[in-house]
């Protein structure tokens, strides 16, 4: 019956639950609705749109309307990033390269890059959208954006320099790190807690 | 052990001192004591008012960027906290470590709004007064960034305990439960994940799982009992005990619920751990039980004779249950003494008495935690994952060899 309860219930139900019961870890822990105020005003959704600006990669949920190309990408590149990332962001005075590594990752020397690491395209501009340029944060507008996303995109030899990224194209695009993820399986070490007669640690001085 | 001043003074100038000075004592008759300056004058009058600062004596105790990996720009960079000068469990706030994806912003409280949207039944937004007036909880937790170790895997590269873990820090944080707010905007039973994101230049972003915010996360606004810094996120951040410090959003301005994780550039292309076959392990969030002697630790001497060995250990699954030393390089080891009061996700000082014979060796510490979790050896995780270029999540035994001079250096390999 308690099993039954418990695959049933609901991420909220369960906290709640689990609170009422008490936390012995956590002494100061109680029940949400112990605390609860009610203070929050409440908001819709269209009145959240300027803040809303997260993409999510694997659909590209979020990729506002517009469309770039990489073209009109170098021009804005050239004019607002390479003073940082260097000319066709091979690296610049402040960042590395942004273009190339894809296959490195089974060699000892991986290069990271959003061609060779990003495992969904539409996390770029979301970036970028985001972050950059370091100086002028969110400054840039969706048809830039989708630009020098699909600069870089081009760059890294991932779509051709006449096509336009817009929601739909740039979240068809494959990565090649598509399936290079996996999740958190930690634990994976299983060290013993060795106290007599343990094999001696590695270190880079000689052994006395 | 003959009586040499000049020896003494000489020690009394540098942070050997701390560690060695015990050596000293009843050695030999000390000099007659004269009645200080400070016995003979007026002291500094109390002004109208003040925030008090550290004695003028204690200005090199100081956060300190990165002496390794140097960044040409300093936005995107970090602050590591001195551990061998911390000498409590909490860390002081001025002290606590930095990581910043595009500097720190300057945020007035006033216009601080936190909306909490997506995926819930009434989508809400509080202003700093309005969260103020909940219930607060205070916890002391320590917080360690992944990258906490990163220059120092396979060999050494940082000199001292600051540099080779000082991205770590502990205070006590003050907020409201997270799951109160949720469950005032009502969460939808499909929620599974929310993207946290900053009111930084940044915007910093990540996707964390529901059930980690509904079971301990804080939305904290103080640390140590004041105000957050600007630097750790004033007026407003998420902290998640015992996970990796960039889920912590600093400056949080909003939580978006959804029902799965965005796979956003800082959950993808960074904080991704390398492995084998050219994989990587992604949202890594738990900072396993780890360790590290902070004195004697890198660049410190020590002097033959009683050295008090001291040292921190956490772990992100719960308490230190034990903290074990090594004196003889891994040989043998020996159970160290905890300093109460132990606390779920919090640092642990643990310490145990030695007397250096002067011969050249190597110390380390190793954590045992209340899962039964052992840290491993660097040689450990190598055997599981890939040690190539940003390496995150380092909890290695990590090594301090003494030379016959008594120089203390970081031996990592």
């Amino acid at each position: 019956m308690r099993s039954l309860e418990t695959v049933t219930m609901t991420f909220a139900t369960a906290a709640l639950l689990a609170g009422c019961a008490g936390n012995a870890a956590n002494p100061t822990a109680s029940s949400p609705h112990a605390r609860s105020m009610m203070l929050g005003t409440p908001i819709v959704e269209a009145d959240i749109s300027a803040w809303n600006i997260d993409v999510r990669g694997p659909d590209g949920q979020g990729l506002p309307p517009g469309s770039g190309n990489a073209r009109a990408g170098k021009a804005l590149f050239d004019a607002k990033c390479a003073s940082c990332h260097g000319a066709a962001a091979a690296g610049g005075p402040m960042f590395g390269t942004m273009v190339g590594g894809i296959g490195s990752f089974k060699t000892d020397k991986r290069l990271l890059t959003p061609g060779s690491m990003y495992p969904y395209a539409p996390a770029l501009f979301d970036y970028i959208r985001r972050a950059m340029p370091l100086t002028a944060p969110q400054s840039l507008s969706n048809d830039e954006t989708y630009a020098l996303t699909a600069y870089l995109l081009h760059l890294n030899g991932l779509s051709g320099e006449d096509a336009e990224m817009n929601a739909t194209s740039l979240a068809a695009i494959r990565m090649p790190n598509r399936d290079g993820f996996i999740v958190d399986d930690r634990p994976d070490t299983n060290a013993v807690r060795c106290m007599q007669d343990c094999r001696p640690l590695r270190t880079s001085v000689p052994a006395p | 052990m003959t009586h040499d001043p000049s020896r003494r003074a000489l020690l009394a100038k540098t942070a050997a001192v701390a560690v060695s000075g015990v050596a000293a004592v009843g050695a030999a008759r000390a000099e007659p004591l004269p009645v200080p300056d400070s016995n003979k004058s007026l002291g500094r009058p109390l002004p109208p008012e003040e925030y008090g600062m550290p004695s003028k004596y204690e200005s090199h105790v100081k956060r300190r960027r990165t002496d390794v990996l140097v960044n040409k720009q300093n936005y995107s960079d970090w602050s590591f906290t001195p551990l061998h000068q911390q000498l409590g469990t909490v860390t002081p706030t001025g002290l606590i470590y930095e990581r910043h994806h595009n500097g720190v912003p300057d945020i007035n409280p006033d216009q601080h709004r936190f909306a909490i949207h997506g995926m819930v039944r009434q989508p809400l937004v509080f202003s700093m007064s309005d969260l103020m007036k909940y219930p607060s909880v205070s916890r002391f937790h320590f917080m360690e960034c992944s990258g906490n170790g990163l220059t120092d895997w396979l060999k050494p590269a940082a000199r001292t305990v600051q540099q080779t873990h000082g991205l770590l820090s502990c205070a006590q944080w003050t907020g409201i439960p997270v799951s109160t707010l949720l469950d005032e905007a009502g969460v939808s039973p499909s929620a599974t994940w929310a993207l946290a994101e900053g009111g930084d230049g940044s915007a910093h972003a990540r996707s964390i799982p529901m059930k980690k915010l509904m079971e301990d996360a804080l939305i904290v606004y103080a640390a140590n009992g004041e105000m957050l810094r600007p630097e750790n996120g004033y007026p407003l951040r998420l902290f998640i005990p015992g996970w990796e410090g960039n889920v912590s959003i600093k400056w949080l301005r909003r939580l978006k619920l959804g029902d799965q994780p965005w796979h956003l550039r800082s959950e993808t292309a960074r904080y991704t751990d390398p492995m084998p076959d050219g994989k990587w392990r992604q949202f890594s969030f738990e900072m396993e039980a780890k360790s590290v002697i902070t004195s004697p630790s890198g660049s410190m001497k020590i002097r033959p004779g009683p050295i008090e060995i001291v040292g921190f250990a956490w772990s992100g699954k719960g308490r230190v249950r034990a903290v074990d030393v090594t004196l003889d390089g891994g040989r043998t080891w020996r159970e160290a003494q905890l300093e109460g009061p132990v606390m779920d996700k919090c640092l642990t000082r643990f310490r145990l008495r030695w007397n250096w014979t002067g011969e050249p060796t190597t110390i380390a510490s190793r954590c045992v935690d209340s899962t039964g979790y052992v840290q491993p050896t660097v040689a450990d995780i190598q055997k599981v994952r890939a040690i190539t270029g940003f390496v995150q999540h380092h909890n290695g035994v990590f090594p301090w060899s003494i030379n016959e001079a008594g120089e203390v250096k970081n031996a990592i390999a």
